[in-house]
């Protein structure tokens, strides 16, 4: 699913990721873990094709990522890889199913309301569909924001810092979700995270050196 | 969900700015769709109104007054001149028709015209019912003054003496209607006609001729106001103006000389306002551009997300455009629609004033031009806006938070 060979990044002379050789299988649940400055984000941007790395080949799913130019790749990222990010980022003029929509849209793929409404129930919030972000309680932005990020069922899911700023439920709560949609959605996981609660919930974890 | 309705959900976010913006560009648009209405209109009566008379000869005082009591009936005479002096220059080999008019006297602010039936046929004029003057003391009214004072044929009225309606009535000389004129579009709509013997006798009511001595006196002391020319070649332009402005008693104006020479005069203030519609035009471009540029600080992390939803930079840039032009499109819709109101208005209010009519229905090519220069307005405030977008920086941007 995900092949790393030989995978440096540089912002200027700093190098802030440096990893030679990562694979994962298609399916799999993987922990990204290290300290601040390790470079999870930038592992998980080079990965959703948002960042070209200074170095390195990077395929996933059999695609190359080198291979695509520009706008190919921004399609690509759209359709097959769906991102939550810690700060959420809902848009807050739309409404819950707009926000759906707006991925389906921005993805270049057919704007499906049942599955906009199929996966709002998959995650408990169907009933939230017209309301604002700002009308809905944090726990329920987080579960939106997944199921933007699964809506196209992409093949790989991945989440930067799910549980930061969560109480242990909630953290817990929050991962069970992510696992559950990755199943349900048969997406492989890749979670970021510094977060010590959740280690023990994977079984699959890279280790990122300051 | 698709570009123009994310743009629409941005605008309907910030109501303030979005109105300010199209405020700014309606009123610019709306102002030079009134002055483009207007000045066409008018302009285009003008012309209709003056079409086949290339001279206009009357007494001596100002040439554009001529013009403007001969022709367009909107302003006083310069003076009366001999009959016989009107007569022999008829009779000019350089003039292929000569058209004598009588004026001085109105009824309720419309003017009384004493003329022959060539000054109606001029203007191609019909009966819409009864028919036209024969006898001294008939009078046909034209379109909008039957239509305005709700005057049928058969009914008699007496004329006032001078122009503004307030002069003595000649109470003893009252005309008779026996036609009404459909509508023309031109000047003689405004026009109550009559022969000019008509006027004669109205104003030679009071001294009876005695006997023909007296009759051959009065008649040798008749006056025409002005007389309306057509050349009859090219070659009289170049003489015949020249020849009777150096009679002492004459002088010849030219309505196409005169009337640019008035439009010069008008054109400086339609400048002025044309100029200010622009400024109006270019702030609205420039509310736009501030609107946008601003709401990119708090939209920064929509675009970084919508980049990370599949959105190409190309996309980002696209969404911004689209919310100038979009803008801009607005503005120019209502500035039309308030400009055609406005003209309306006005129209309404000059036909109440028994001047030049303007309507608000008519539409004219350079509008199309007015709603392409706004989208370009639109375009150009909203390229810088649309270029920061097309630049975010995705990884830094989410980085930050």
């Amino acid at each position: 699913m995900i092949r790393v060979r030989g995978l440096a990044h540089r912002y200027g002379e700093a190098a802030v990721l440096d990893l030679q050789t990562w694979d994962v299988a298609a399916g799999e649940r993987w922990l990204v873990a290290g300290p601040s400055g390790s470079g999870k984000t930038t592992l998980l941007h080079v990965l959703a094709g948002l960042v070209r790395p200074s170095e390195g080949a990077i395929s996933v799913q059999d695609t190359d990522l080198r291979s695509l130019a520009g706008a190919q790749l921004d399609r690509w990222r759209g359709a097959a890889v769906g991102i939550v990010l810690q700060a959420l980022h809902l848009v807050r003029h739309l409404s819950v199913r707009d926000n759906l929509r707006l991925a389906q849209y921005l993805a270049h793929l057919p704007q499906d309301e049942a599955r906009v409404v199929e996966t709002l129930a998959a995650l408990g919030v169907a009933d939230k569909a017209a309301r604002r972000p700002s009308e809905l309680s944090q726990g329920e932005r987080q579960r939106v924001a997944i199921a933007r990020a699964v809506v196209n069922r992409p093949k790989l899911l991945l989440a930067d810092e799910p549980t930061a700023n969560l109480d242990d439920a909630a953290a817990a709560r929050a991962i069970d979700l992510l696992f559950g949609q990755a199943e349900r959605n048969s997406a492989t996981l890749v979670v970021a995270t510094h977060d010590a609660r959740v280690k023990q919930r994977f079984v699959k974890k890279l280790e990122l050196g300051a | 969900m698709n570009l123009a309705s994310l743009s629409a959900s941005y605008l309907r976010a910030r109501p303030l700015n979005t109105a300010l913006s199209l405020l700014l560009l309606a009123l610019g648009v709306a102002t030079i769709v009134l002055l483009v209405l207007v000045v066409s209109q008018v302009e285009e009566r003008m012309t209709r109104d003056a079409r086949g008379i290339d001279l206009v000869v009357g007494a001596k005082g100002s040439p554009m007054q001529l013009i403007l009591a001969g022709i367009y009936h909107a302003d006083a005479p310069t003076g009366n001149i001999p009959l016989a002096a009107a007569q022999a220059l008829s009779k000019h080999r350089m003039v292929k028709k000569a058209i004598p008019l009588a004026l001085g006297d109105s009824w309720r602010g419309y003017r009384i015209v004493g003329a022959g039936h060539e000054y109606l046929v001029h203007y191609g004029a019909q009966p819409a019912s009864g028919r036209f003057h024969d006898k001294p003391m008939e009078a046909v009214l034209g379109a909008e003054v039957a239509a305005r004072t709700g005057t049928p044929v058969g009914a008699r009225f007496v004329g006032a003496h001078g122009i503004g309606g307030e002069g003595d009535e000649h109470a003893d000389a009252p005309y008779t209607v026996v036609g009404i004129l459909e509508r023309t579009g031109a000047v003689i709509d405004r026009l109550v006609l009559t022969s000019i013997e008509s006027v004669w006798q109205v104003h030679e009511e009071h001294h009876e001729p005695a006997d023909e001595e007296d009759r051959r006196a009065l008649e040798a002391d008749r006056e025409v106001t002005v007389l309306l020319l057509q050349y009859a070649s090219p070659l009289a332009a170049a003489m015949l103006p020249r020849q009777i402005n150096s009679q002492s008693e004459l002088q010849a104006a030219s309505p196409a000389y005169e009337t640019a020479r008035l439009f010069r005069i008008v054109g400086v203030g339609v400048e002025a306002l044309r100029a200010f519609a622009v400024i109006l035009i270019l702030a609205a471009g420039l509310s736009v551009f501030i609107a946008l540029y601003t709401a990119l600080e708090e939209r920064r992390y929509d675009l970084a997300v919508m980049r990370t939803l599949g959105a190409s930079p190309a996309r980002l840039f696209g969404m911004l455009v689209l919310e100038g032009l979009v803008l801009a499109g607005l503005g120019a819709l209502i500035g039309l629609g308030l400009g055609h109101l406005l003209t309306a208005l006005l129209g309404a209010w000059l036909e109440a004033q028994q001047q030049y009519p303007v309507t608000g229905l008519r539409w004219y090519a350079e509008e199309l031009w007015l709603v392409a220069v706004a989208l370009l307005v639109g375009l150009a405030a909203a390229l810088v806006p649309a270029w920061r977008a097309y630049r975010t920086d995705v990884a830094g941007t989410l980085a930050q938070g």
